[in-house]
């Protein structure tokens, strides 16, 4: 019973993790049809950004040790923003509307230049930030199991961040003009919805989520280069397995592959690796455009 | 005659002529030029790979897969069954590879753009996640290849070194004469006119996926070759082989050379290997963004690759 | 005459939308049929369930006596049913020779050799007859991408005819091509399939192309044929000029201009 109870926490604190790491990708890739490789990178950014803040705080006495949360969110967003910014009219808005699998290519592109563009600010030597991880302590649930209460407040956050998206986009005039712009581009466009500078606020959004993805995960980890490459497999994997473009896909797909692997780990840790990507491969080959996916029909 | 058909009966000789070059030059040049030169022909053959899927329109995120299959092949071949001739593994690894093609080409090849691309990376990644985790195969660390014999003969240091390279520019040779013929050969062809137009194809009465699928197996087969070929060469194997930033390297190569004729992606492999020698000695922080940078440059400046500005030379030439 | 073409009970819905009801047709060898009708009345619907593009809610359809739901296009035109599309569906970025080769490579069998070039002289020599034949050889080496729009069309149906077919299906051959250009397109269509016996069956908008070409004229209307005979008697009947043509038809005019 206790192992099940185990299962199900892990599952859920690696699902949460999964749904921050995929909701920007899966955002960017609805609205704007790019699968963004450089997402890892945002990660990447945000962790070390978020490291070596945290660091910095914890280094003196700059007064009490809670606002180091602030701190993390803070420069995801800061962080987040500028380099999504940079990135969407640096060079992307003068590719709209090219070939998907081009556009992978161009992020994967992204994704080598920010690599070494993280080595050169951060340099290759570790980052921790463990002190708001250790600061909120554990919750002992049933005798034997010990969870770090940082990671159940992850679960919180990452619920959410889900419903935050959820809202903007049902609730609110700009994520219906968003919607809109997901479900037929065209019309949209006809409409006279600004596409430009929706994909410019899309971007910049998705990759704050990225960045936030990453500076929320750095007090848990050590924070060292090639994370980001790391991560973006993963995060693949999730947006695929869920439907690409769609947020409650993102959600749906993270608890498939964060339960499924927390049961390999706690069952039999060797296939660790292999469900989730055996997940991936398996949703694509049964229903190639994910759970929350729809079909597109072809056109003569 | 046109251009393009004197090109074609004059493609043949060049790639002998070239091959013979490479082969003369392994008494003149340096060991480490050999070696150098070695792993990068099999890099080339498995770019190659990835090449004829791009001409048929599909781009494949997961090459490394058959790399791997092919290193691996050969690894355990020469360890467990005590196999020791070179000839006799690189068959071994090509086979493992071709059969694992068979058995997944025809879900494979039900997809196209992103979803291939995803699925052939999963696809990569399932085998990389196994490897990592199996202890008997040495985990991350991989093992090493127990050192070939060819034909009998098994050479030490240098001659090792220099024995490889001749097996590799003959491996590349047959495989780029018999690559040209499969580019202009009937099959070869069909897949182009399945990139610009599944349905009619379709409508002319040739199965797309079909073809798509001996396509699918003739790549894994030529990727396991260059696996192979790198597992003999480096004397080492391990799961990165398999893990999709290798496959992007050979997206790369591919994107770097061109699509257009067999002899590209051996250019592409030749300028990436050289480059990548040095810069890592001169500049390590900094050779994934020039990576970046020149795949960037590529997509907005040359499109068609290094090839085309071979092409390009030569039809002037033509012309004048 | 014995059918080439039968359909029975064919039907097709989208939805609410009925793009085909209950069709019964019936087409003889060596016919030349015309179909009218306006947009979305379901004949490129129809054209599209008869060549295994787009399946059937229900009914059948028999080619040369022989059911042929749930095969794919594919099999169908090995039966020997080609057809040509509204938009010339070609390979832009190979050139006109090589998209003839294809073709030519597709009907000599299902599976194209891994060993053998595509380009043989034997090839050549029939893509050439080809061009020769619709008059499109002066594009023999261009990308069809910078082909003019009705040579375009021209080898859509040549392509489609390399199969040796003994039944065609066009659609809307003269789409997109200039009205200069319109007849001399169908006039090399029409020779050419006369001169081979095949049977053809072609979707047209343009009231004098049909006039002048068509044996018989089918008109549809929202997934029904309301009329089917000679074009004189379909394009003089009071619902098919109310309901399809739009306005009053001077049909002694169409038809004496085609004449």
């Amino acid at each position: 019973m206790s192992s099940f109870f185990a299962i199900l926490i892990d599952g859920a604190i690696y699902a949460s993790w999964l749904f921050l790491v995929a909701a920007g990708l899966t955002i960017i890739y609805g609205v704007m049809r790019v699968l963004n490789m450089a997402h890892g990178s945002f990660y990447a950014i945000g962790a070390y950004s978020a490291a070596s803040l945290v660091g910095w705080y914890f280094s003196g006495e700059h007064g009490n040790p809670y606002w180091s949360f602030l701190l993390l969110i803070g420069c995801a967003l800061v962080a987040g923003a500028i380099v999504g910014i940079i990135i969407e009219q640096g060079l992307l808005r003068f590719l709209h509307g090219r070939d998907e699998i081009l556009m992978v290519i161009v992020t994967y592109a992204l994704l080598l230049i920010l690599e070494d563009v993280t080595k050169l600010v951060w340099g290759v030597d570790p980052y921790f930030a463990y002190q708001p991880y250790r600061l909120l302590g554990q919750t002992a649930v049933g005798g034997s199991l010990r969870f770090a209460n940082y990671d159940l407040v992850l679960i919180a956050v990452s619920v959410l961040v889900g419903l935050a998206a959820w809202f903007v986009l049902n609730r609110t005039n700009k994520g219906r003009l968003l919607r809109a712009v997901i479900h037929d581009r065209e019309i949209a466009v006809a409409m006279g919805v600004n596409v430009n500078a929706m994909f410019a606020a899309t971007f910049a959004i998705g990759s704050v989520l990225g960045a936030l993805a990453g500076a929320l995960t750095a007090p848990a980890i050590s924070v060292t280069p090639g994370i980001g490459v790391e991560v973006i497999v993963l995060a693949f994997a999730v947006v695929v397995v869920g439907g690409l473009g769609s947020i409650g896909g993102a959600a749906a797909g993270a608890i498939l592959v964060g339960l499924s692997r927390s049961f390999a780990v706690h069952v039999a840790p060797e296939f660790e690796l292999f469900v989730i990507y055996g997940v991936m491969f398996l949703v694509l080959a049964i229903r190639p455009q994910g759970l929350f996916g729809q079909t597109l029909a072809r056109r003569i | 005659m046109s251009i393009r058909n004197f090109f074609t009966s004059r493609t043949e000789p060049a790639l002998l002529l070239a091959a013979v070059v490479f082969a003369g030059g392994a008494w003149l040049m340096p060991a480490w030029l050999a070696f150098l030169l070695t792993l990068a022909l099999a890099k080339a053959l498995v770019v190659l790979g990835v090449v004829i899927q791009m001409r048929a329109g599909l781009v494949s995120f997961g090459q490394a897969l058959f790399f791997c299959i092919g290193g691996y092949g050969v690894g355990l071949a020469a360890q467990y069954l005590g196999i020791g001739d070179a000839f006799a593994l690189l068959a071994l690894g090509t086979v493992a590879a071709i059969l694992l093609a068979l058995a997944c080409g025809w879900l494979l090849t039900r997809y196209r753009e992103i979803f291939y691309a995803m699925l052939t990376l999963a696809l990569s990644m399932i085998l990389y996640g196994v490897l990592v985790k199996s202890s008997a195969l040495g985990s991350t660390d991989g093992f090493n290849v127990v050192p070939p014999s060819f034909l009998g003969w098994v050479p030490e240091g240098d001659a090792r070194k220099r024995t490889m390279y001749l097996l590799t520019v003959l491996v590349a040779a047959v495989a780029a004469i018999g690559f040209h013929r499969f580019m202009i050969s009937s099959l070869g062809r069909v897949t182009e006119a399945v990139r610009e137009n599944e349905i009619r194809v379709d409508f002319l009465g040739i199965s797309p996926q079909a073809v798509l699928f001996v396509n699918y197996v003739v790549a894994a087969g030529v990727s396991a070759l260059g696996g192979g070929l790198t597992a003999l060469a480096s004397g080492h194997i391990d799961p990165d082989m398999a893990i999709w930033t290798t496959s992007g390297e050979f997206v790369f190569i591919a994107i770097l050379g061109g699509t257009g004729h067999v002899a590209a992606p051996f250019i592409g492999a030749i300028v990436f290997s050289v480059i990548r020698t040095f810069a890592i000695q001169e500049a390590p922080h900094f050779w994934q963004m020039t990576l970046g940078v020149v795949l960037l440059a590529l997509i907005l400046f040359l499109p068609k690759g290094l090839w085309s500005l071979v092409a390009r030379r030569s039809k002037k030439e033509a012309a004048a | 005459m014995t059918a080439i073409l039968e359909t029975r009970g064919l039907t097709r819905t989208f939805g609410a939308v009925v793009a085909a009801n209950d069709l019964n047709v019936s087409i003889g060898q060596g016919e030349i049929v015309g179909v009218i009708g306006s947009n979305g009345a379901g004949k490129t619907t129809f054209i599209n369930m008869v060549t295994g593009y787009l399946p059937p809610s229900s009914g059948d359809i028999l080619f040369d006596g022989q059911s042929v739901i749930g095969r794919q296009p594919r099999e169908i035109t090995r039966l020997g049913m080609a057809r040509s599309f509204q938009v010339a569906q070609l390979f832009p970025k190979l050139t006109v020779l090589e998209n003839a080769l294809v073709s030519l490579v597709a009907a000599e069998g299902p599976r194209p050799s891994i060993f053998r070039p595509l380009d043989t002289p034997e090839r050549r020599e029939r893509a050439d007859a080809i061009f020769a034949e619709f008059g499109v050889t002066r594009y023999r080496d261009a990308l069809v991408s910078t082909v003019p729009q009705g040579a375009r069309k021209l080898v859509d149906i040549a392509m489609a005819l390399v199969s040796r077919p003994r039944m065609l299906l066009l659609d809307e051959p003269t789409s997109g091509v200039s009205s200069e250009e319109k007849f001399a397109l169908m006039d090399t269509v029409i020779a050419v399939v006369r001169q081979h016996g095949v049977t053809v069956l072609f979707v047209e908008h343009d009231m004098e192309i049909v006039a002048r070409y068509v044996t018989r004229l089918m008109a549809f209307y929202s997934g029904e044929i309301i009329a089917d005979g000679p074009p004189r008697s379909v394009l003089g009947d009071a619902r098919v000029q109310e309901l399809v043509v739009g306005h009053h038809l001077d049909i002694n005019a169409v038809l004496g201009a085609a004449a």
